[in-house]
């Protein structure tokens, strides 16, 4: 079982995030599951999100702890949050920044990437939302979804938001192949 | 023709909110609060974009909206209601009129913690709090579940003339995703038929009737006795209607096939694990899954999950615990001053049944507010539950 956790604050679309990553693999033809954890109702608190992939039916609901890929959207969390709480040697780590900065705190892992996503983000959707951003590294770094499938669950999960912000997430998907 | 049943991977209040849908009621009333928001959201767009028939009705309060509700099935009709938590406090008094004027309201309880302190997140003292109004109470543990027993919920509360309430977690069932079937309309319609209460059973200016009138200390008792008994003979049409409607779905090609891994499934109770447990864990709702991943490695540990709460299925809860020597009841509930109240329900139970008189049985009581069960916990659980210590502990280390 795959076991992802997403952080980031309120408002970066780390919940949608996680919801995207279980549609597409239901979608790829497995089983999934996502969840949110809320902090306090508010824009900016620290918050974090789950996605479990499963060639079986997923029973457990406890929040995962030991992830096989850690996704942080908002790096100021590095310090404040124990956002790598649980990682081990093969966790798979995509954070959200230019270049590698974290040298000094001798992670566990070695799987470490990067994506400068809330540079992309600004220029392609013109705010901080960086989920769709960092899910394309998601697909390239790990294969665990599939392009064509986060671009159905991006279509099904945005229907209300209207055509151009779909067009616009859709293009954030791939900008990870153009850095 | 296409059916239209299948399966999608969908938010649990989404799913509860297209099955409301599908189902049809004639009239919906609710008050927004967290964690139950999704649902009534979900179906007021649905009416605004003109894909639901019901009347949609916003209410100034959880209050109004129940009493709008009570008013609406009071003519006869069908009806829908949902909220959490301080929403369901604040309905306290019609949730119990509703009841003793035996009118089949189905509500969604987004179960959610009570305050003060103020809490967002899940646990079941809300459900707790209007225990003894005379509903029939479901909990469900996922998303089919929970679609299912809403179906489930209209058949019986339109035959019995009795309230039923779906308990599903917040957050954890109405904020998750997963994969789930919605049966469609003509699937419900084969289940659930168009409703049509008896004449001079329901408010009509052309047959007119009194619904909850006076009873004075000569009648009050027979009243209740009837409400207390027809909730206890509810049981076995629970499990009639639950086998009927297994059978409408699969017919339909609704049934989800999760993997089938209980041992025994009846609508009121489900049995996990080995025939002769040395122990058994009790539970309700969507902990279920997290407990039944954990003692997939204990060879005698059992799972209890309960799945109707009132009325009390003791008789096959007796049947499932007979062999066991310690029984866990872990809840996410305290009736503060004496113990989680399913526990108690089964120490009186088991008192009753004469099963064992060295059962040991203790009360854990869990992921009050929202905290987290984890895999950890149930497995501490596991091992304190055969030792003699204190009855009650509450289990929070995550």
């Amino acid at each position: 079982m795959e076991q992802i956790r997403i952080h980031g604050r309120g408002g970066q679309g780390v919940v949608t995030a996680a919801e995207l990553i279980a549609l597409a693999a239901f979608y790829d033809g497995h089983e999934a599951q996502a969840f949110p954890n809320f902090g306090v109702e508010r824009s900016g608190a620290p918050i974090q999100s789950f996605a479990r992939i499963d060639n079986q039916a997923i029973i457990t609901r406890e929040q995962i702890y030991e992830p096989s890929v850690l996704i942080i959207q908002d790096s100021t969390l590095i310090g404040n949050v124990d956002v790598f709480q649980g990682i081990s040697k093969k966790t798979k780590i995509i954070i959200n920044a230019t270049k590698n900065n974290w040298s000094h705190l001798h992670l566990k892992s070695k799987h470490l990437y990067f994506s400068p996503a809330t540079e992309i983000a600004l220029k392609i959707l013109g705010k901080n939302i960086v989920n769709t951003v960092i899910l394309g590294a998601l697909v390239k770094y790990t294969g665990l979804i599939s392009l064509k499938s986060l671009e159905k669950a991006v279509q099904t999960k945005f229907a209300n938001k209207g055509t151009e912000i779909i067009k616009k997430n859709i293009a954030a998907l791939k900008m990870i192949d153009k850095i | 023709m296409i059916s239209k049943n299948k399966k999608q991977i969908l938010e649990g209040s989404n799913a509860i909110a297209l099955t409301i849908k599908n189902i049809a009621p004639a009239v919906v009333s609710a008050f927004p609060i967290t964690p139950q928001t999704h649902i009534v959201e979900d179906l007021a767009k649905m009416k605004a974009d003109g894909l639901a028939s019901f009347e949609y009705i916003r209410a100034e309060s959880e209050f109004a909206a129940a009493s709008i509700v009570l008013g609406a099935s009071a003519t006869g009709v069908r009806v829908y209601s949902a909220t959490s938590s301080q929403g369901l406090l604040l309905m306290t008094e019609v949730v119990f009129n509703i009841a003793g004027m035996r009118l089949p309201v189905v509500m969604t309880v987004a179960n959610r913690s009570v305050s003060a302190p103020i809490n967002i997140w899940n646990d079941h003292g809300d459900a707790m709090a209007v225990r003894d109004a005379g509903w029939i109470k479901f909990f469900a543990s996922n998303h089919q579940e929970s679609v299912n027993q809403h179906i489930l919920a209209y058949k019986i509360a339109e035959k019995l003339q009795l309230p039923v309430m779906i308990n599903v977690d917040g957050f954890i069932l109405t904020h998750s995703y997963e994969p789930v079937i919605i049966p469609d309309d003509k699937t419900i319609k084969k289940y659930l038929p168009v409703y049509q209460p008896p004449t001079g059973t329901y408010l009509d200016p052309k047959n007119p009737v009194t619904l909850g009138a006076f009873f004075g200390p000569n009648n009050y008792l027979e009243t209740r006795q009837m409400l207390h008994e027809d909730l206890m003979s509810s049981l076995e049409i629970i499990k009639e209607e639950y086998k009927l409607l297994n059978k409408t779905l699969a017919n339909q090609g609704a049934n989800h096939q999760r993997q089938k891994l209980s041992r025994i499934d009846n609508g009121l109770i489900e049995y996990y694990g080995p025939q002769k447990p040395k122990t058994i864990l009790i539970a309700m709702g969507s902990v279920i899954g997290t407990i039944l991943e954990t003692i997939k490695n204990f060879k005698d540990v059992g799972l209890l999950k309960i799945k109707v709460y009132r009325p009390f299925p003791a008789e096959e809860i007796v049947k499932i615990i007979k062999p066991a020597q310690n029984i866990a009841v872990l809840e996410k509930a305290i009736s503060l001053g004496q113990s989680g109240p399913l526990y108690a329900d089964l120490a009186a139970t088991v008192m009753a049944s004469k099963i064992k008189k060295n059962l040991n049985l203790k009360n854990y009581i869990v992921g009050l507010g929202g905290r987290d069960i984890t895999q950890k916990m149930i497995k501490e659980i596991i091992k304190d539950a055969p030792q003699k210590n204190n009855y009650l502990k509450f289990i929070g280390k995550i």
